[in-house]
C-alpha cells in the first residue's frame, strides 16, 4: 500500500515537471512557418495607422500628470492590434487620442499619413459603457452616422439593414436599446461604426462589462467580422486571454509613465477557436504577458493604494466545522 | 398582508397598495376634516344662537363665542329669564365639506350673486389663460436660453451670473414697475408669471443639459457628426424626456405665481372670485375655488404625465410605473 502510493506521488511529479518542461521549452518568441508568413504578408500590407513620440500630460490642480510618454507603433491595413496593460497606464487616453477625442502633448498620429485632428467617420469607435442613442430604434442609431455625413434615408437604411443582418440583429431593428442585453447592445454599437466604413475601428475594453459566456460569443463574433470584411482594429483590454485570442499584435504598456514595453507578435496561428486556449504558443504568450504586466516586485506609489491593505483573518467558526 | 410588507424600505409597493395609499392620501385629510366638521365635540370654539333667549343682542343664526355664550347663559339663568339656546359650531371660515360640495356645484349652475360677479368658471378660464400665456412666453425664451446654456460653457457664463442674482428678486416686487409699463389689465399678471418662472427656467433647463451623459456626444463625434449638428441631433432629443418633466415642475410653480400677479393692477381671475367671496364671508365659495384650482393643477399634472409615456417610449423612468 505504501509504496504504490510513494510510486503514484513519483509519477504525478514526474508528469508536473514534464509540463513544466514542456511550457518552458515553447517560447512566445517562436513561430511556425505558417504564422510567419502571415506576419510577413501582414508587415507588407500598407501602414494604416502610424503612431510616433506620441506624449500626454494631464495638466491638474495636484500638478502634471504624464499619461503617454515616447509612443511608436504602427498597424497595418486589416491587422488586429491589442492594447494591454494595468490600468491607469493610459490605454483609454491613447485610444482617446486616436480617436481624436482628446488631444495630444507631443508627438504625431497619422492615419494614412495624414495626422489626425479630431474625430472623424475615418476612425469609428466603440465604448465600454453603452452609447447607443437611447431615443432611437436599433436601426436608427445604425443609420446615424450615414445621415450625419448626408446620405439620403432611403440608402442609409438599406445599409443599415445589411449591417445589422451582419450583427444578427435584424429581428431588432425596431426596439429600442433599453431593451437589448448589454452583448447585443455592443454588436449594435459596431454595426453603427462600422457602417460609416472607417479606416479603424478603436474599442475601448468593449465587452468589459460583459458576463464571461457572452463575452465568449462576442469575440468570436468580433472575429468572424473582422476576417470578411476590410478593415482594422485597434482593441483594448486588460484581459489577457482575450488579447491573445483576438490579435495578431500585442502592444504591451507599462504605467506610470504610459509607455510600450514591447509590441508581441502572438505566435498563436489563425483561424482561432477556443481549443487554442491551452496549447503551447498561447500559455508561453500568456506568460509572457504575466510577466510583463504583473512584475514580482510591486512598485509603491504614493499615496493609498491596495497594497496598504493588508487583512488579518480571524476565524469566527468551530475548528470542526470545516468547509475543505 | 403582513404588516411588513407595507414597510420595506425604498421598496415599490403592489399595485394594489399604491392604489389604496393613493385614494388614502386624499381621505385622511377629508376625514380629518369631517370629523372636525361633525364631530360636535371636536373643536366647534362657537356656539350658533338658535334661540336668543333674553339675551338682548343676540340674535338667532348669529354665531357667537363659547365662552360669551356661556357667560350670557350662567347671567340668564342668575337672573331667572329665558336662557338662550343654540348649538356648537365652528367658525364661518370653516364651512363643513357637504357645504363647500354644494358650493363647487351651484358655483357652476347658479349665476353669481353680485350682478357685475363673474361665474367661477370664466374666472378660471381668465385665470387659465394668464397660466398659458406666462409659461409660454417664459418658455420660449428660457428653453433655447437654458439650453444653450447647458451647451456653451462660453453662453453659459455670460448668462448665468446675472441670472443667479435676479431670481433671488421676488417676483411681486416687480409688481408695480409692471403697471406702469404695462398698464393695468392681464399685461402685468403675464409678466409676474414671466419673471417668477424663467430665472429658474433657464437654471434648471442649463443643468438638465449638462446631465446628458458627454459620451453620447463622443459617440456622435466619432461618427462623423459635426460640432452644430450635435446640438440638434444629440443634446435635444438626448434631454427631452427630462426636459418635459422640468416643465411640469415649472407649470406648477408658474401656478403658485398666480395669486399674486392677479392682484396686481385690476383685480382678475380666480383671485378677484376669492377675494370677492372672502369679503362676503362666502367661505364654501372660497374653499370650492382653492379644491378648484388644485383638481386643474393635478389633473393637468398627471395629464401630461401620462401623455410623457407615449411621447417618449424609450425613456425608462417614465415607463417604470
Ligand atoms: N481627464 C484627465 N485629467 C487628468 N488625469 C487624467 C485624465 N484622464 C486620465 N488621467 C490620468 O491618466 C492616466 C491614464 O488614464 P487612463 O488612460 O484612463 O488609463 P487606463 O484606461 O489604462 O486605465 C491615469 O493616471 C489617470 O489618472
Ligand atoms: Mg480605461
Amino acid at each position: 500500500m505504501d509504496v504504490n502510493l510513494d510510486i503514484n506521488v513519483v509519477s504525478k511529479n514526474n508528469i508536473a515537471s514534464k509540463l513544466e518542461a514542456s511550457k518552458t521549452e515553447v517560447s512566445y518568441l517562436a513561430q511556425t512557418e505558417a504564422v510567419k508568413s502571415r506576419f510577413d504578408r501582414l508587415k507588407a500590407r500598407e501602414v494604416i495607422l502610424e503612431v510616433k513620440g506620441l506624449g500626454k500630460v494631464y495638466k491638474t490642480a495636484k500638478g502634471e500628470v504624464t499619461a503617454l510618454k515616447g509612443i511608436n507603433f504602427k498597424t497595418h491595413r486589416r491587422e488586429f492590434i491589442c492594447v494591454i496593460g494595468p490600468s491607469g497606464c493610459g490605454k483609454s487616453t491613447l485610444i482617446r487620442i486616436l480617436a481624436g477625442l482628446e488631444t495630444h502633448s507631443s508627438g504625431d498620429v497619422l492615419l494614412d499619413g495624414k495626422p489626425v485632428t479630431g474625430p472623424g467617420r475615418d476612425r469609428g469607435m466603440v465604448f465600454q459603457g453603452y452609447t447607443l442613442f437611447p431615443w432611437l430604434s436599433v436601426k436608427k442609431n445604425v443609420m446615424f452616422g450615414l445621415e450625419m455625413n448626408d446620405i439620403g434615408s432611403n440608402e442609409a437604411a438599406r445599409e443599415a439593414d445589411l449591417w445589422l443582418e451582419l450583427v444578427g440583429l435584424e429581428k431588432f431593428a425596431s426596439a429600442y436599446p433599453h431593451e437589448l442585453s448589454g452583448g447585443m447592445k455592443q454588436r449594435v454599437a459596431i454595426a453603427r461604426a462600422l457602417v460609416n466604413q472607417p479606416r479603424i475601428l478603436l474599442m475601448d475594453e468593449p465587452f468589459g462589462a460583459l458576463d464571461a459566456q457572452s463575452r465568449a460569443k462576442m469575440q468570436a463574433h468580433l472575429l468572424e467580422i473582422w476576417r470578411n470584411i476590410d478593415i482594422t482594429i485597434l482593441f483594448i483590454t486588460h484581459d489577457l486571454d482575450e488579447a491573445i485570442f483576438l490579435a495578431d499584435r500585442i502592444l504591451v504598456l507599462k504605467a506610470h509613465p504610459g509607455e510600450v514595453q514591447e509590441l508581441i507578435e502572438v505566435p498563436v496561428s489563425r483561424p482561432r477557436n477556443a481549443s487554442q486556449f491551452n496549447s503551447p504558443e498561447f500559455l508561453a504568450t500568456k506568460a509572457r504577458l504575466e510577466a510583463l504586466i504583473h512584475p514580482p516586485a510591486p512598485v509603491v506609489e504614493e499615496g493609498i493604494n491596495d497594497e496598504a491593505v493588508t487583512p488579518r483573518m480571524i476565524r469566527f467558526v468551530n475548528v470542526e466545522d470545516n468547509v475543505e | 398582508m403582513s404588516l411588513a410588507s407595507w414597510f420595506a424600505v425604498r421598496r415599490e409597493l403592489s399595485p394594489n397598495k399604491r392604489k389604496l395609499l393613493g385614494i388614502g392620501s386624499f381621505l385622511l385629510p377629508l376625514i380629518f376634516w369631517c370629523a372636525v366638521s361633525y364631530v360636535p365635540f371636536i373643536w366647534h370654539p362657537m356656539v350658533l344662537i338658535s334661540n336668543p333667549g333674553a339675551v338682548d343682542y343676540f340674535q338667532t343664526d348669529m354665531l357667537v363665542d363659547k365662552d360669551v355664550f356661556k357667560d350670557e347663559l350662567a347671567n340668564m339663568q342668575a337672573a331667572n329669564k329665558a336662557a338662550p339656546q343654540g348649538v356648537p359650531a365652528n367658525p364661518i371660515y370653516l364651512p363643513a365639506p357637504h357645504a363647500v360640495a354644494k358650493a363647487l356645484y351651484t358655483g357652476f349652475t347658479h349665476a353669481p350673486e353680485q350682478r357685475d360677479g363673474m361665474w367661477l368658471h370664466e374666472s378660471l378660464w381668465h385665470s387659465i389663460q394668464i397660466i398659458f400665456w406666462g409659461f409660454l412666453i417664459s418658455s420660449l425664451i428660457g428653453v433655447p436660453l437654458g439650453i444653450l446654456c447647458g451647451t456653451y460653457t462660453a453662453i453659459s457664463r455670460l448668462f448665468e451670473p446675472f441670472i443667479e442674482f435676479f431670481r433671488y428678486l421676488p417676483a411681486p416686487a416687480f409688481g408695480a414697475l409692471a403697471v406702469a409699463i404695462l398698464g393695468i389689465y392681464d399685461g402685468p399678471k403675464i409678466a409676474i408669471i414671466v419673471i417668477g418662472t424663467l430665472f429658474q427656467q433657464i437654471l434648471i433647463i442649463a443643468n438638465t443639459t449638462r446631465k446628458l451623459d458627454y459620451s453620447l456626444l463622443e459617440a456622435a463625434l466619432t461618427l462623423g457628426t459635426s460640432k452644430f449638428k450635435l446640438l440638434i441631433h444629440v443634446i435635444i432629443p438626448g434631454i427631452l424626456p427630462e426636459l418635459y418633466r422640468d416643465q411640469r415642475i415649472l407649470l406648477g410653480w408658474a401656478w403658485t405665481y398666480l395669486i399674486v400677479a392677479e392682484l396686481i393692477g385690476t383685480s382678475s381671475g380666480i383671485t378677484w372670485f376669492i377675494t370677492q367671496q372672502a369679503r362676503y364671508q362666502h367661505f364654501d365659495n372660497v374653499y370650492a375655488a382653492i379644491i378648484i384650482i388644485g383638481i386643474i393643477g393635478l389633473g393637468g399634472d398627471l395629464l401630461l404625465a401620462a401623455l410623457s409615456k407615449t411621447l417618449f417610449p424609450w425613456d425608462r423612468s417614465a415607463n417604470k410605473e
